[in-house]
């Protein structure tokens, strides 16, 4: 190829466009301003948010949701500065997203120029990497290293932070020369211990723990395999949703701290844990001592630094979770498991009737209501965004999830203000899909300025809001745990339909159970985006819950029948 | 204890984002030493960590997270050589300095620097060997200290590959960026 001379700003979309880019959701400011110059006359597709934050929760909705990496642009100091939640929050899901922020020019670094800040400094703790650019020769290379780093491996955020001499300086543009070398970024590791395939023959009472890995690496049609060949039931993490669908027989549902209580006491029972692209995180596991006190364990993942981080295990495997488990299959032995998942079934059977969808209709609207009228109505085919809280947990019990990447929510960060912006992102990657938007009323409020930018691009995202008036998962801890002290959890919020109609969008406000089907029908119907605000009980809790550090098997339960709250 | 020998690039930030690591993950660095190696472009990190052997392995593991290394040995249970520099200067005025040069005889230390009431001690040895002679010092009065803290090599050869640096990307540059060892 023949080099041309270009500036570094069009180095950068010329790379941009090269790596597959179609989208950046941005901002625009001083730094960066050679950039957005540039960008004009790329084939970019630029989607202007409303706050830095909301670019990169848009990006990482847009890379959840379509495999791809998202991209978000922002300018230097205080536009950096505003994507660090969302960074952190790609980071502990493993999300590839590329950040691109303008630095002052190099001659101004350290001299605290106007809007300047140590951008690499802040995300270095919660980036895969990070690049400072100061000069245009080396843009091509920080913007293919860094779409290499995001996507190898198990995946994660890059910020690239180009200084504006860096923009603005040419050189010869060598695409080729900029190659990155991919051995150097393969970082996967070796694996140690016990003969896992002797391990899952030899085990009686088995069990899968499906995790997020499965998804981001493919290995959902191996996994499923996996388990209907050995006979062996499934659960899942939050962000393991749609690694194996909700409706195969052999799928338990969620584990951890409001996991189904069937699935954390079969955890508790198992002989072996095959734990497949999981990390053992502690809202997980409960009591790491007793936590599965009689099962072996396989731990399969890519990033070996996981191996023996919270767990001990008895055999570990470095690799895509796919490829490992597809190497498996051959050599799995036929095992009778069937009293295994009898007892298993006969454990769900006792669960199913304190569920709180089963109960007669009181004349009062509950979550999981809403919920579950949401997937009955979408057919379980929607892809659907969520925030932290209790919102968050109703969904993962209520929403029933048949396929990979249709869940998408801040499990490890747990950042609230996710789901909007995320939800956009989602639209943007998957025009075609059913984007539904599931939030708290404190959630909603951290980023709803996204309603505009949902607007302006003519985004068909559909809001559920869950208002309960409390800051509700922090009220239910309050409640069990500090005495029903509420500090700070009663919060207020605006008339949402009102301020949905000031966006213009259409709104509808939702209190008993018998409207929610056909406000969702009508929201349904509206092309250009809904946001119905639901306004269930302001006392409910989440059911079950393993209080944090408790024994996974300690669960508080739904008392039963349901007690009344407060506001009889 | 566990010791490492750890290859990094020679970029901009490499020792900000291996301390940066140990910091986040709670690592305790009992010592860190870093220099250039024998390959131009490639540094060497001697990192003494107060863990286990299975955080040892969690400690290799993460360090491999970061970019700019490019391999990193556990040299803990391996047979090796250990040293440690010190600078030492302590007081030694006409009737102590003849006590003073036999003991740094006597520890095969050197004397660098002579004035009327002081002299500088150079002494490279084991961690061990280095604070045997200044616990015997002490009593003529240390007035100041430097140590390089604890290089370590193994013996005979460590298998793998010959390293070479990654291509230059592996950074955060800096604008004064002039290619040496800016840690």
């Amino acid at each position: 190829m023949s080099t041309r001379t270009l500036t570094g700003a069009q180095i950068l979309w010329e790379s941009l466009v090269r790596e597959g880019v179609e989208v950046v959701f941005g901002y625009p400011g001083g730094a960066i301003l050679p950039a957005y110059d540039a960008m004009l006359d790329y084939p970019i597709r630029h989607i202007l948010v409303r706050h830095e934050q909301g670019a990169t929760h848009m990006a990482d909705g847009y890379a959840r949701a379509t495999g791809k990496v998202g991209v978000a642009i922002a300018t230097s100091g205080p536009g950096a500065t505003n994507m660090v939640t969302g960074i952190a929050t790609a980071q502990m899901d493993s999300s590839p997203i590329v950040c691109i922020t303008g630095q002052v020019g190099s001659g101004l670094i350290g001299s605290d120029a106007f809007q300047e800040t140590d951008i690499t400094g802040i995300t270095l703790p919660i980036t895969k990497h990070n690049y400072l650019v100061t000069h245009a020769s080396e843009v091509a290379a920080a913007v293919r290293e860094a779409f290499a780093v995001a996507r190898h491996g198990r995946p994660g955020p890059v910020l690239i932070d180009i200084t504006k001499d860096a923009q603005l300086g040419t050189c010869d543009f060598d695409w080729e020369a900029a190659t990155p070398d991919i051995e150097a970024i393969d970082r996967s590791g070796q694996g140690f211990g016990a003969d896992a395939i002797e391990l899952i023959n030899k085990a009686q009472r088995p069990l899968i723990l499906a995790g997020h890995g499965i998804i981001l690496g493919g290995g959902t049609a191996a996994v499923q395999r996996l388990s209907e060949q050995a006979q062996i039931p499934v659960a899942m993490t939050l962000l393991g949703i749609g690694s194996v669908p909700a409706s195969h027989p052999l799928n338990l549902g969620m584990m951890g701290m409001h996991g189904e209580a069937w699935v954390n006491t079969a955890i508790q029972e198992a002989d072996l844990l095959i734990a497949l692209g999981m990390r053992f995180d502690d809202r997980v596991t409960g009591n790491t001592r007793t936590y599965a006190p009689h099962a072996k364990k396989i731990h399969v993942d890519i990033d070996p630094a996981e191996f023996n981080k919270n767990i001990r295990v008895d055999a570990a495997i470095s690799g895509d979770v796919g490829e490992v488990v597809t190497g498996w299959l051959p050599h799995l032995a036929s095992v009778d498991r069937s009293p295994w998942l009898d007892h298993i079934n006969r454990m769900r059977g006792d669960v199913a009737v304190r569920d709180i969808k089963n109960m007669p209709d009181q004349g009062h609207l509950y979550a999981a209501h809403v919920i579950h009228d949401i997937w009955r109505i979408t057919g379980g085919n929607a892809i659907v965004v969520t925030d932290v809280g209790q919102h968050q947990m109703w969904e993962a019990q209520y929403y029933h999830h048949e396929a990979p990447r249709s869940l998408i929510t801040s499990g490890g960060l747990g950042t609230m203000g996710f789901a909007l912006p995320a939800a956009i992102g989602a639209k943007v990657g998957r025009p075609d899909a059913e984007v539904w938007v599931v939030v708290g009323d404190g959630g909603f409020q951290m980023t709803l300025c996204e309603l505009a930018t949902m607007v302006q691009e003519e985004l068909d995202v559909k809001v559920c809001i869950i208002n309960n008036g409390y800051l509700g998962m922090v009220r239910q801890w309050q409640e069990f745990f500090y005495q029903r002290r509420y500090a700070a959890t009663p919060i207020t919020a605006p008339d949402f339909e009102k301020l949905a109609a000031a966006y213009g969008v259409w709104g509808a406000t939702v209190e008993a159970r018998s409207e929610v089907e056909s406000t969702v029908e009508a929201a349904r119907r509206n092309t250009r985006g809904a946001v119905i605000d639901f306004r269930v009980e302001q006392e409910d809790s989440v059911f079950p819950m393993v209080p944090a550090g408790n024994d996974l098997h300690n669960m508080i339960r739904r008392p039963s029948p349901i007690v009344e709250t407060a506001a009889d | 204890m566990q010791t490492f020998a750890v290859y990094v690039d020679n970029v901009p930030g490499v020792l900000n984002r291996v301390s940066s690591l140990f910091r986040r993950r709670a690592f305790n660095i009992e010592s860190l030493t870093v220099g250039h190696t024998e390959v131009d472009g490639l540094s060497r990190m001697t990192i003494v960590v107060d863990t286990d052997e299975r955080g040892g392995r969690l400690v290799e593991a993460n360090l491999y997270k970061v970019l700019p290394v490019r391999r990193v040995v556990n040299i803990t249970q391996m047979p090796t050589i250990a040293r440690d520099l010190a600078m030492i200067k302590v007081q030694a005025n006409a009737e102590s300095r003849p006590q003073v040069m036999q003991l740094v005889e006597v520890y095969r230390a050197r004397i660098v620097d002579v004035s009327p009431e002081t002299l500088v001690i150079e002494t490279t040895g084991t961690e061990d060997k280095v604070d045997s002679l200044l616990e015997i010092l002490k009593p003529y009065g240390v007035l100041e200290m430097v140590r390089t803290g604890r290089i370590e090599m193994a013996r005979g050869s460590i298998e793998g590959p010959a390293l070479v640096p990654g291509r230059a990307m592996h950074g955060a540059r800096g604008p004064h960026d002039s290619g040496a060892m800016s840690v």
